[in-house]
This record gives structure tokens, sequence and C-alpha cells, in this order.
């Protein structure tokens, strides 16, 4: 605007919001129209509500102090004492509650489906299994500096790539890293090439299966179908103690609830309406002066790591990581999470990726047989009759009471 | 560059502006960024073609718009004027051809975020609103601003511009509505709600595809009366079919037929001329 607006209006504020206050004032007379109440401090969301900051503490209070307690304190004879069991599980469905929350950004937020998270998940899970792995020392069958797989294999030294996997350090930096690098180098490509819609989910599920057979070889020294198992410590500290399983557990509760605390920083910035903003018109925003492309990577990239992390989390607590975790039906799990607790709502898909796999865990013991059905079952009736989910239903009931 | 033509440049700046044409100088700079007027042109597309599958939506189309100039565009269905918007916003590619912001700027180099952020705003002919974000929230998303990923993760709402946003609210009556969510808005309401997210960008040049369609015959005089106050700070291109639209805001109107220009002059010109009535107004 500088240049037309210096040189014909005289205005002391140096003109730069050119449109002026003849443009718009000519239009009304002043005080003729209500007086917009515009939000305050800018911002325009505070990050959490009230309520949210106190079902918040809630939540954190449980994961560190309660579960705690009643898993290690009270007696297992007690009605209070929460089983070994049910703390291996509930860590389990917080990591797979990290990818729900992952797929809410790129997919309620940006509208994005993504088919591979479950890669980014099996990534990260892999980074930490070669942590793992190294970690058993000479404790293996052969008792061999190297891992049981590759004596077997009858390799001589590690591969370039087991590198750094002794160092815990690094290993939380690939953590990272790795699926964040793959996500970055994907995405590049395919949001540069205006990859949308199901071409771009049919891509990310057909790298995911180009990833579960390439991870299935041999040769590419990640132990093969049967990947990374019989763990015996981390950090030095034997794992499958009592103490250590509910350490991962409070480390997975707070990870979920820090997560949970930057998405929300995340969607309630401007940079979470422009996320929505590519979703519903990307088109429209591309002429409002942004770059679509960047902003996609940039959500694509977070959502990778955090299920990178996510993987971390879970191969330390279920004490396995094969390329089982790449099956293609994985990756559409995550997705299910998501749309069942109610897309675009960041709770929602956590709600989801407990009570799916709630439901998962008690059917597969009281009726396996049906389990994928009533999962089927289940994605149809979400898709017909709550297209917002489990959350956005509550919410239109709370709204009309 | 004829000292000669750059007067004639300088004049034509000062018939559609206030300044006299004083920022016409010989020897100017040209900066990086700045639309150089001096030529008295806002606009510049020449010879510019276009075809899809061999249909020649754009043939060797010329045009010119001066700052500050309120132009009108007409033509029968087919013309080529929202194909012309499309190759001036970045969306389509010219076979041919040279389009032009001001003397320097060469749009064909630029993508539409780019040619968005040298200050061309766009209406589109079907209202493009985000229909899931607030009226208030659509108008911020166009606030001009740095639009790149980490400016908006911190960006606040200074108060100048929360002014400016209720400044805004105000001129497209939508004040009191600002919480609404945009989708609910009725078709004329969208419409002003995009042409407040232009007037947020404040672009330099504002394209304009029949931005009065479905509105009532009030909020179009209303419109009209907007435009006229906008004419002479901004450059507007407005295309309509809205004859009475049209008669109460041009200053010149170009009739596009067969993706060319085929007559161009005052409205009582246009209407008169024998072509015209051929092909688009007399029937």
């Amino acid at each position: 605007m500088d240049t037309i607006v210096s040189k014909h209006i005289p205005s002391p504020s140096g003109g730069g919001q050119g449109g002026g206050p003849r443009a718009e004032g000519g239009m009304v007379a002043p005080g003729a129209a209500p007086t917009p109440t515009l939000p305050q401090g800018g911002r325009g969301q505070s990050l959490l509500s009230r309520g949210g900051w106190a079902a918040f503490l809630v939540a954190l209070v449980v994961v560190c102090a309660v579960a705690p307690v009643l898993n290690l304190l009270v007696p297992a004879t007690s009605a209070f004492h929460l089983s070994d069991y049910a703390v291996s599980l509930l860590g389990k469905i917080m990591c797979y509650a990290i990818c729900a929350l992952a797929m809410d950004l790129i997919w309620g937020y940006t509208g994005i489906l993504s088919l591979g998270h479950g890669l980014f998940f099996a990534l990260g899970g892999y980074v930490m299994g070669m942590y793992l792995m190294r970690q058993i020392g000479r404790e293996g069958n052969y008792h061999s500096d190297l891992p049981d797989f590759m004596v077997f294999l009858d390799w001589k030294e590690l591969p370039w790539h087991w590198a750094l996997s002794d160092s815990f350090a690094a290993t939380v930096l690939l953590v990272l890293l790795v699926p964040g690098l793959l996500a970055f180098v994907f995405g590049f490509f395919a949001f540069r090439s205006r990859i949308k819609g199901v071409y771009f989910s049919i891509i990310t599920q057909a790298l995911t299966y180009a990833a579960m057979l390439l991870f299935f070889r041999n040769e590419t020294g990640f132990g093969g179908n049967n990947g990374f198992t019989d763990f015996k410590r981390i950090l030095g500290h034997a794992i499958a103690t009592p103490g250590m399983r509910m350490l991962l557990f409070v480390t997975t509760g707070l990870t979920l609830l820090g997560f949970v605390l930057f998405s929300r920083w995340l969607v309630t910035a401007k940079f979470g309406r422009v996320l929505q903003a590519v979703r519903d018109g990307e088109s429209r925003l591309m002429f409002c002066g942004y770059k679509p492309v960047h902003y996609k990577l940039t959500i694509w990239v977070i959502s990778a790591m955090m299920c990178g992390v996510a993987g971390a989390l879970y191969v330390p607590q279920v004490g396995i990581i094969n390329p089982g975790e790449m099956s293609p039906a994985n990756s559409i799990e995550i997705a299910v999470w998501a749309a069942v607790g109610g897309r675009g709502t960041l709770l929602g898909p956590i709600v989801g990726a407990f009570l799916v796999n709630g439901a998962k865990s008690w059917l597969t013991v009281t009726a396996p047989e049906f389990w994928l059905y009533f999962l089927g079952a289940l994605f149809i009736a979400v898709t017909l009759f709550m297209p917002r989910g489990i959350v956005g239903l509550l919410r239109r009931k709370g709204e009309r009471a | 560059m004829t000292p000669l033509l750059m007067e004639l440049g300088a004049e034509r700046v000062s018939q559609h502006t206030e300044s006299g044409g004083r920022a016409a100088g010989y020897a100017r700079p040209a900066l990086a960024g700045e639309v150089d007027l001096t030529h008295g042109r806002i606009l510049y597309l020449e010879d510019v073609s276009v075809s899809f599958d061999g249909f020649k939506a754009i043939n060797r189309l010329s045009l010119d718009i001066a700052p500050g100039e309120l132009r009108c565009i007409i033509g029968p269905n087919g013309a080529g004027k929202t194909t012309m918007m499309d190759i001036i916003t970045g969306k389509t590619r010219p076979d041919a051809g040279t389009v032009f912001f001001g003397s320097t700027i060469d749009l064909l180099r630029h993508d539409e975020a780019e040619i968005a952020q040298l200050g061309i705003g766009r209406k589109f002919q079907k209202p493009t609103v985000f229909e899931q974000l607030t009226v208030f929230e659509n108008l911020e998303l166009a606030l001009k601003t740095d639009k790149g990923v980490r400016a908006s993760m911190f960006f606040r709402l200074r108060s100048e511009q929360g002014d400016r946003l209720a400044e805004v609210l105000r001129t497209i009556h939508l004040a009191g509505s600002e919480h609404r969510l945009a989708g609910t808005l009725s078709h004329g309401q969208k419409q002003w709600l995009e042409i407040g997210m232009l007037l947020m960008q404040d672009p330099k040049l504002l394209l304009l595809d029949e931005p009065v369609a479905g509105m009532t015959d009030e909020e179009t005089a209303r419109t009209a009366e907007l435009f006229l106050s906008l004419k002479g700070r901004h450059s507007l291109v407005v295309v309509e079919h809205d004859m009475s639209f049209i008669r109460s805001i041009s200053d010149i109107v170009t009739v596009l037929c067969d993706g060319a220009v085929l007559a161009q002059g005052t409205l009582a010109q246009v209407q008169a001329d024998e072509r015209v009535i051929e092909v688009y107004l007399g029937r």
C-alpha cells in the first residue's frame, strides 16, 4: 500500500494500514453499528478453559500419584489394587492415544488423512529397540557383543546404522529425527506436487507397506520378522521390575499430557486456524498470501515425531517390536480411534483410543472371533450416525441442554 | 522508455489520482518489492494467450489498468473473464504473453501466495470463506502481516490491527456477528465477508469476480458505494453482469469476447458499439 497511500494521503500515521479511515468511514455513520467485541489478549483462545485445567490437573495426579500408589503400595489382595496387567495395558493405550492425538493434528485439523502413521510409530519403536538390544550386552543366548540375530546371521560387526545405538542420548534424538526426517522428505515431495486427498492416503499406505517389506528382510539389519525382543535393561536398570514398569507408565502419561498441551497451543494459535483453513479452502488460503505447503509440511513432521515418541515409549513396555507394527491395519486403526472419538477436538481421539483399545482387549479375550466384526461395525456406525465422533456428539448434546 | 512516454505515464497517474504525478521521476531507482507506478500502469497484460485442450480461453489479450482506476469488465459467458483473473493471480500459467504488476514486477515469476503478498487481492465468483471459522477468524487470517509458519505460531493481534479489524467489521455490516461461524452467514453476507477479507489484506489491486451476485438491491447499492470509496486509493477490476451496478460505478468499461478485448470506453460508448450489441448486450 505504501506507494499509493503515502503519495495521496498525508496521513500522520504513515498510511501503513492503507485503506484508511476514510475508505470505510464513508460507508456508515460512526457509532451506527454495534461495536464488535474482539477477543482480548490477541491470541484468540486461551490454552485451556478453567474446566480444562481442572481436568488436566486431575489427569496429572492420577498418572503421577494415584496409579503408582494403587499399583505399588496397595496390597494385591485389596479391591483397590491396580494389577500389573492393567498398568501395562493402560501404558500401552496411552502410547496409542499419543498416536491418535498426532493423527488429529494432521487429519482432524488439517484434513490430510495419513495411513502411514504406523510407520512413524514403528520407526520410533525400532530406534528404541536398537538401544534396548545393545543394553542386553553379553547376556544374550550367544554371549556375544552383537545382538543374537546378528550372531545367528553370522555377522562379525555391527552394521553402520547401529553406530549410535549404545547411547541413550543419541537414541532420544533419533527417536525424533528418524520419523521427522522421513516425514519431511516424503512430505516435501508429496505436498510440493500438490498430492491431496485419497491419493495422499494411498501413497502413505504404500510407503508403510514398502517399509514393512524392507524390515522383514534379514539383510536390512533389523532382526527380520522376529524384530527385537528379550530386552533386559534400560539405562542400566532391569526392565521387567514393577518399579520400572511404573516409571515407564508415568513417563508415558506425562508425555501424553505434555503433547496435549503442546497440541492445544498449536491449534489455539493462529497457526491452528491456518491449518483449518488448509482443510476447508486451500486455494482460497493461497490467495490470502499463505503458502499451504509450509504449513502442511510443518504439522506433518510434528505429527510424525509425536508418533515416533509414542513408539519409543511403547517398545520397552510391551517388550517387543517387529515389522508387524507397520502392517497397513495398524495405521488404519489409528485413523479409526480418531474418527470414533471425534476429529478436530484433540480430546476426542484420546477418548477414542482408550475406548476402542479397551473394547479390543476385553473382546479379544471374551469373544476373539468377533473383534474385527465389532471394529468394522463400530467404524460404520460412527461414520453414519456420529460424523463428529463421540466427543462431537456429547458437545452437541451439551449445547442443546 | 522515452521522456515523452514517461510524461504521458505521469499524466495518467495524475488523471486517476490526486498526486499530480509528482512521483513520476526520470531516474528513480526501482526498489525490490515496491510496485513501480511511475509509468501510470498498475497492471499490464500484453499478448496473453492460454488454451485448454485446444480451446483458446484467452487469445492475445492486452489490457492495462491505471493506479486508482476502477475498471469494469463485461462479456458473455466463456469470454475469458475468470481465466484472465486466474492468470493475474498465478492460478493459471499463460502459454504466451507478459503480465506485469507495476512496471517492474513480472507476475509470471511468482506463485499465488507471493502474488497475494505483493498486493493483489481476489474475490471469487462463488463466495469462498472459511466456513468452519468465525467471521473474526476469517478476517484475522486475511490480515496483512507476516504469513510464515513461525509468525503464525506466535501471532498476537496488536491493538491497531484489532482496531482495523473492528473497522472492517463495521464496513461490511457484520459487527455483532464476529463470533458467528462463517458457514452460517447468508449468501450476501458471505460476499461481504469476502470483500472484508480483501480489505484486511489491504491490496493495491483488487480483482472482484461478480461481487454483487446474490445480493439484494440494497446490498448492491452499498457495495457500489464501497467500491467508489476505494477507488483512487486502490485499483479495482470488477467483473460483473449486473448492468445497473456497472452503471453506478463505472468509469471505463472493457468488453471481453472470445478471450480478447472487443471494445473499451465509457458504458454509453460500449453500449452503442454494434459489435458489442451483437455479441452481448442487444438481445
